[in-house]
């Protein structure tokens, strides 16, 4: 069915008079495609594109940080019990600044200016007790102390920013475009990177490298951490647990759980011989170590048992009761033992082994760990969880040891008050130290995560959005297996098949997709009473033959085993009935696994979930009525959310559905429908027109390359003071647009610009990708872009005076070399600065280390200059000043320079489609060829470009782009959008390109500017939308001659940064070798390199020396100068015999006459 | 061409070429696939084997040489130019983007500038907005000329928008304000406050006269194109600058090319092959997008295509896309006949443009005839 965007607004009105027509209608291909796509905005509007950031750090900041204070929130001296404190409530307040003593209300961009924090204070109530004396003291209480700073995420809740509208962002010096979701820290944007990793507490059933299947499980509580795995190894089955020093036989375990006899276990195992049949030689294993019963297991077992030798952890370990206690606390430690009932447990274990032997009977019920469905996303809120938990615990244990230092010292001259002791800076500092280096260093957790925080690069705007979806990969790189790197297809519209980078991170790194969102943690008592409302039966209820009786399917919640239900399809048709009803969240999945006869129900965090439409019997939910009322505002996309239009789907829950793309293409066995097929790609790859007629990695290099591309940045770029800004000077909205560029918001902070090609083969510059431009073009402002560097400088503090400012002198001959200074020795914006400028001057103690008795006026100083070095012969400007005190507490001074540059030969420009390019030459106008309607190209693109690329989708963007200037009219390209409306068609690209007088193809017929004739064939000609990056050889050409060596090797030095050398390395040494040019070898290794006159004594073959007084040469072994001669040697070589020499080895010149 | 062979052919009178030679001599033929014979043969003894001198005369250029003006006005003009080799017209096109000299600003000195558009790319701007005056009146600068009022025009900008006043102020191209006395920013001396120095201080410019008191002048003064945005102001802004305009040649910068754009097309031919009657008229009318073809009613209700304004052909090719039309429909190009298109940037009349154009070509001739000889 055709359908065009202006479509849109008529398919509504057939919907009046369908209220009579019967429901095959409806089923039929509905014309509501272009209408459902609002939801999309709909979606981005009420939950912004970084929601899952936000909402992480929300639950942390509003729920979870409660938790962690309430389970720890008991504070007892050691040394006096009466002596404690006690947590009452916790808080975190608006963000703030304590400056002089005074709060004072924060906004992130002042701390991105003034190098602080952005945080808020993290307050607490206590009630405390000082210890009795003898007499009964009640309880004091006091509220709102103070016990840290919790740096806060921009957009969050807390954040001043939240839910302000575009205006009172403005006057808050914010872009309203910028997506929030990362903290400012001593004033650097970080980001915590999303981690992933693979699920806790949930069986993986898999193979490891000798080849035998194991079940491990990652058991995660509060409290522990810990690994269990079940190995079956030459058909036997152990236990390895890192509580115990060797793997052990699996039934010693089951006997010391209780299980004395063989009979229960296998009971337990289910009725089907071949599981008992597998577990026999586990049970001989166990008779022939002569273990029967309970008590000897546990002996057994005790052997076993690691002892902890290391001192710091035997206070944990104190009551660890031995083996037993490792089987209750550690082994599989989400489940837990009440009064040594190991029922539970045995169960869970009995289920492990079913599901290993499944998978022996049945290779294909191995667990994939790359399945989406097997991971968890760690987002800020968790890590940040995390590291708060250990440092409040930190601070108590400090508080503990603190006081009873206090009272333990016979003499105290105050009053002791538990409350002042509380240190607000270790929480504060513990934070902020984490996020500003990324290292995650929990003891408690044996976590030690290196770069979990990245800097958020402000290159450009998609670039710091990329930042915001990207996911960290859990494996280390070195590994070699494909199987990580892969597409995995449940990554489907939850994690983005084209964003990923290319090299040893491919594949490892991920981003999220346009609607994907993560869960959160949530409550599971109300899903367990809901559970057994609904008919599960509890598993202590039954007895072990039931468990895995054929009639029934087992019930798991959060990786734990609930019970059982005889009617899983009904259990879980009504629970997902209760969550589209809103009794329960939203991002409650319930999974019914037919081969495993589970029910899997998942409400723990980090899960990957998206939005789709539900249907029943393959008709949408939605409704025309429904987009109508979205359209009149009446209603939002929480409302189809809460009226179970809509739903929420996580990677699991999504194998019990069938996904229909399209309604059209709906069944009656359809149970959802895709919203758009374009939000599967995340925002750097919407940017790409037509990426469904690409060849797949040209769209991951445009999404690496998309973040290098020059533009606009922010609506507050102006005020940022970043180190390095890339700005364009002209930046345009591409004119072939995608619905998630409006979405993001690329079409108001584009970094491009439309550009008229013209695909022919010019000049020969442009071989190899090279483009050809023209000047013209560059002179009416093409390319033109802005780069501006920060300088900083500091006045420095010392004892008792700190370095001053300085008014330049302003004496003739000083007079031009300090024009550019104002009066406080500092350049003034405006002013043009070049290559050696002054453009800083302070005066500095002379003496760094005056005594503090030092009377002022008697202190001299000396003036210190900071001068400009940029390109030579270039003219930059000083843009901004900005004075603000740096992080300790120094006068710091920031200079913004700019310089604006025009596009010259080998800048690199590259349109979205991954094909980069650099520019090959710049051509004169009226030398470019012009056509019929005297439109002369921007740039000519070489067409050897095509074949190999198959870059289809450019040449789509051209014709589309071209017939979007013709009729006035931005076309649209979204991916697979050409059967929903997003995307125009080829056909009717075509239609307009003719109505417009243009060839259907795009080809024009042109002339040549040099001879006047017409080409000798249509040139493929129309905008396509470039992008410049930021490589520019201003930056990289380098050249010398003479210039700076090495201090050690006398060799030159190294990079374009120190005006080192080019050097002649091995191989083209080996090339002048081959080719016999020996002088040029000679000349190059050593003339031009480090020269060294060396006397050398012939006799001992040692290095020698010239007396400089007396010219003699004296040879210091022989004691004489006999037999010396001088020759030219590297100096390098001579610094190796030396340091050879000083290891006592003697290396000796043998000379023979040449 | 169906190819025939050359006995077949008929005597052809001397002096003549075959009719295939004369149409790849004097058309482009436009076909479907790329178009073919674009290049024109120049050589005077091509066709020398069937005894046709190839070679130009100037008597018979002299006779069939037509200018035809189609539209003009102030801005565009639209012209034929008729019995003209391709490399004469494109050369005219060619002097006409980089060589015909226009007065633009080269030099900005900034006072003051608050607004978010930085200074180089301020001046960037200034420098592309058309000055309207005769370039002719005023004298080239070279590097090491004083700007005097023969070689340099001054523009003031001074505009402010007022604290509080709570809107945007756009500053257009019209704000900005001839000084004929020259520049006003005295230069930096060595002794600034020279008591005794009671003459002007000297200033960037050095004019004897004003350039108001030149009868050219006098009466219109010098404009710049109006309604140019040059900035956007907020409250509290101001800029305050100084333009300095200087003669210069499109070659240099783009700033100074007089024209927008000058181009030529060659004149469309679009030839019906066969009879196309009916539907397939009707078709063909319909297919073409610039109305080419009309159709002519013949009677007895036949229809019949013409070809009413190959004039507006755009060379879609929408009608030989299909295959079978190539054969009933040809595009073609006259070689010798150029629709020349000069659109101005107000500078200077297009007329007067391209007269200038092609004095320029003249001297240029005329240089090499003196080099040569």
């Amino acid at each position: 069915m055709v359908m065009g965007v202006m479509e849109g607004s008529d398919a509504l009105h057939p919907s009046q008079g369908m209220r009579e027509v019967d429901k095959q209608f409806l089923a039929a291909p509905v014309k509501s495609a272009v209408d459902k796509f609002q939801l999309v905005p709909e979606f981005i509007k009420v939950r912004g594109l970084v929601k899952e950031h936000l909402d992480s750090f929300n639950y942390f900041i509003t729920t979870d940080i409660k938790k962690i204070v309430e389970a720890n929130n008991f504070v007892r001296c050691t040394f006096d019990d009466k002596v404690y404190l006690r947590y009452l409530k916790v808080s975190v307040g608006k963000p703030s600044v304590v400056k002089d003593g005074i709060t004072d209300e924060m906004n992130p961009q002042q701390c991105r200016l003034g190098e602080m924090t952005y945080s808020a204070p993290i307050c607490v109530d206590i009630e405390y007790c000082n210890g009795s004396y003898g007499h009964i003291v009640h309880p004091q209480v006091k509220k709102g102390v103070v016990i840290g700073r919790m740096p806060i995420m921009l957009r969050s809740s807390h954040c001043v920013l939240f839910g302000k509208d575009e205006e009172e962002l403005a006057k808050l010096g914010e872009c309203p475009l910028d997506p929030g979701g990362y903290f400012v820290v001593k004033g650097n944007e970080k980001v915590i990177l999303i981690q992933e990793q693979l699920s806790k507490n949930r069986i993986i059933i898999d193979k490891d490298k000798k080849g035998c299947i194991q079940a491990s499980i990652m058991s995660s509580t509060s409290m522990t951490k810990a690994k269990t795995t079940l190995v079956m190894e030459k058909e036997k089955i152990y236990l390895n647990l890192n509580s115990f020093t060797s793997k052990v036989p699996i039934m010693v375990v089951m006997k010391a759980m209780g299980m004395e006899t063989d009979q229960e276990v296998v009971q337990m195992l289910g009725r089907d011989p071949q599981y008992a049949a597998l577990l026999l030689p586990s049970m001989e294993d166990c008779s022939n170590l002569g273990i029967y019963t309970r008590k000897q297991a546990l002996a057994f077992l005790d052997k076993k048992h690691r002892k902890w030798n290391n001192s710091n952890n035997s206070n944990n370990r104190k009551d660890d009761g031995g083996a037993l206690g490792v089987l209750r606390d550690i082994f599989i430690a989400t489940i837990q033992v009440k009064d040594d009932d190991f029922h539970r447990k045995c169960a869970y274990v009995v289920v492990m082994l079913r599901r290993m032997m499944d998978a022996y009977l049945n290779k294909d019920a191995l667990d994939d760990k790359d399945y989406i469905g097997n991971k968890r996303l760690e987002l800020s809120g968790t890590l940040m969880a995390l590291l708060f938990e250990d440092l409040f615990k930190t601070m108590n244990t400090g508080l503990v040891a603190y006081s009873d230092n206090l009272l333990n010292k016979s003499s105290r001259s105050t009053k002791f008050d538990i409350s002042q002791h509380i240190s607000r800076e270790d929480i504060t500092n513990g934070l902020e130290r984490s996020l500003s280096t990324g290292n995650w260093n929990l003891a408690r957790f044996k976590m030690d995560k290196k770069g979990a925080t990245q800097i958020v690069s402000r290159l450009s705007f998609i670039a710091a959005y990329g930042y915001m979806t990207k996911i960290s990969p859990q494996f280390e790189k070195s590994r070699k297996v494909s199987g990580p790197r892969a597409l995995q297809p449940s990554q489907w519209g939850m994690l983005c098949p084209c964003d990923t980078p290319e090299g040893e991170q491919c594949g490892l790194v991920k981003n999220l997709s346009l609607m994907t969102h993560v869960t959160t943690d949530e409550e599971e008592g109300p899903i367990i009473t809901l559970c057994t409302n609904l008919g599960v039966e509890d598993l202590s209820l039954l007895s072990g033959e039931e468990l895995h009786s054929p009639s029934s399917y087992l019930i798991m919640l959060n990786g734990s085993i609930l019970g059982k239900h005889r009617r899983p399809q009904l259990f879980a048709t009504s629970m997902r009935k209760l969550r589209r009803a809103g009794k329960i969240s939203d991002f409650v999945s319930v999974h019914v696994n037919e081969k495993q006869r589970c029910v899997y129900i998942a409400s723990d965090g980090g899960r990957v979930c998206r939005p789709l439409v539900i249907a029943d019997n393959g008709v949408s939910r939605i409704k025309h009525h429904h987009m109508k009322e979205l359209k009149d505002g009446i209603r939002n996309f929480d409302s189809f959310l809460r009226e179970g239009l809509i739903e929420y789907l996580d990677v699991n829950e999504e194998n019990n559905t069938l996904i229909a793309l399209y309604e059209g293409e709906a069944t009656s066995d359809t149970t959802h429908i895709e919203i758009e097929p374009f939000t599967i790609l995340g925002v750097c790859a919407g940017l790409i027109p037509f990426p469904h007629h690409n060849q797949s990695p040209r769209n991951t290099y445009q999404c690496a390359m998309g973040k290098q591309a020059m533009g606009n940045i922010a609506y507050n770029q102006l005020c940022r003071m970043d180190t390095l800004i890339y700005l364009l000077v002209y930046p345009q909205r591409p004119l072939l647009t995608t619905r998630t560029i409006e979405l993001v918001g690329y079409d108001k902070l584009g970094a491009g610009q439309n550009a008229t090609v013209a695909v022919m083969s010019y000049s020969g510059y442009d071989i190899e990708d090279a483009i050809v431009m023209n000047k013209s073009s560059l002179d009416r402002g093409f390319g033109r872009c802005i780069v501006m560097k920060r300088h900083t400088a500091v006045y420095q503090k010392y004892a008792n005076t700190s370095e001053q400012f300085s008014t330049p002198s302003r004496a003739p001959h000083d007079r031009e070399r300090n024009q550019l200074l104002d009066n406080d020795g500092l350049a003034s914006p405006g002013e043009i600065i070049r290559h050696q400028d002054l453009y800083f001057q302070k005066l500095v103690p002379e003496n760094a280390n005056i005594s503090v008795n030092a009377h002022p006026s008697n202190i001299k100083y000396r003036p210190s200059r900071q001068t400009y070095k940029g390109a030579e012969g270039e003219a930059a400007v000083v843009d901004r000043v900005a004075l603000c005190s740096d992080k300790r507490n120094n006068l710091s001074v920031k200079f913004m320079i700019r310089h604006t540059r025009r596009p010259e030969v080998g800048d690199k420009f590259s349109s979205r489609h991954g094909q980069k390019g650099v520019c090959g030459t710049i051509v004169q106008q009226e030398d470019f060829p012009f056509s019929e309607r005297g439109i002369c190209p921007d740039l000519i693109m070489n067409p050897h470009g095509f074949p190999s690329r198959m870059t289809v989708g450019k040449m789509i963007e051209l014709l589309g782009s071209k017939a979007g200037v013709s009729c006035g009219r931005f076309h649209f390209g979204s991916a697979f959008g050409e059967p929903s409306g997003h995307a125009d068609k080829v056909e009717d690209i075509s239609a307009t390109l003719v109505k417009h007088g243009f060839c259907y193809n795009g080809k024009d017929f042109l002339y040549s500017g040099i001879t006047g004739t017409p080409l000798q064939a249509y040139i493929f000609m129309g905008p396509i939308y470039y992008q410049k990056l930021k490589h520019m050889v201003m930056d990289k050409m380098h050249a010398r001659g003479m210039g700076p060596r090495q201090l050690i090797t006398r060799q030159p030095t190294e990079g374009r940064s120190k005006n080192g050398g080019l050097r002649v390395g091995e191989m083209e040494r080996d090339c002048l070798i081959a080719y016999g040019a020996s002088n040029l070898i000679y000349e190059r290794l050593m003339i031009s390199s480090d020269p060294f006159e060396v006397q050398v004594c012939r006799k001992c073959g040692l290095l020698g020396y010239e007396n400089h007084k007396t010219k003699a040469k004296v040879c210091s072994t022989c004691k004489n100068g006999d037999n010396i001669s001088s020759m030219k040697l590297p100096y390098a070589c001579k610094l190796l015999f030396q340091e050879i020499q000083s290891m006592n080895i003697v290396p000796k010149l043998t000379l023979a006459d040449s | 061409m169906p190819k025939t062979p050359l006995w077949d052919l008929p005597e052809l009178p001397k002096n003549e070429l075959p009719l295939h030679l004369q149409l790849q001599k004097t058309r482009v033929f436009c076909n479907n696939d790329a178009p073919t014979h674009t290049e024109n043969i120049h050589y005077s003894g091509a066709y020398a084997a069937m005894g046709v001198d190839n070679s130009l005369r100037l008597d018979e250029f002299r006779k069939n040489f037509k200018v035809k003006i189609i539209k003009l006005n102030e801005e565009d003009m639209e012209f034929d130019l008729i019995g003209i080799d391709a490399s004469i017209a494109n050369a005219f096109r060619r002097i006409l983007i980089s060589e015909v000299p226009t007065m633009a600003i080269e030099k900005v000195l900034v006072a003051n500038s608050s607004s978010v558009v930085q200074d180089e790319v301020l001046a960037h701007r200034l420098g592309l907005i058309p000055i309207i005056v005769d370039p002719r009146l005023f004298d080239y600068m070279s590097e090491n000329d004083i700007p005097n009022e023969k070689n340099s025009i001054v523009f003031k900008l001074h505009v402010k928008n007022k604290r509080g006043s709570g809107e945007r102020r756009t500053v257009f191209s019209h704000d900005l304000q001839w000084l004929p006395f020259g520049s006003e920013y005295a230069l930096p001396t060595e002794n600034p406050s020279d008591p005794n120095s009671n003459t002007k201080p000297k200033t960037y410019t050095s004019y004897t006269f004003s350039q108001d008191t030149l009868p050219e002048f006098s009466s219109n003064p010098i404009t710049v194109t109006p309604g140019i945005i040059i900035s956007k102001l907020g409250p509290g802004q101001e800029i305050e600058l100084e333009a300095h305009a200087c003669k210069g040649l499109g070659k240099t910068h783009a700033k100074w090319s007089p024209v927008a754009t000058a181009w030529y097309r060659m004149l469309p031919e679009v030839i019906l092959l066969q009879d196309i009657e009916d539907e397939d008229a009707e078709e063909l009318v319909k297919k073409c997008p610039v109305n080419v073809f009309d159709i002519e009613d013949m009677g007895k209700g036949r229809k019949w295509a013409t070809v009413a304004r190959p004039r507006a052909c755009t060379l879609c090719r929408e009608c030989i896309r299909e295959p079978g039309w190539e054969e009933k429909v040809a595009l073609r190009r006259v070689k010798d006949h150029f629709i020349f298109t000069i659109e101005s940037t107000g500078a200077l009349p297009p007329e007067v443009l391209f007269t200038e154009a092609v004095k320029i070509l003249e001297d240029k001739c005329e240089r090499l005839i003196t080099e040569m000889s």
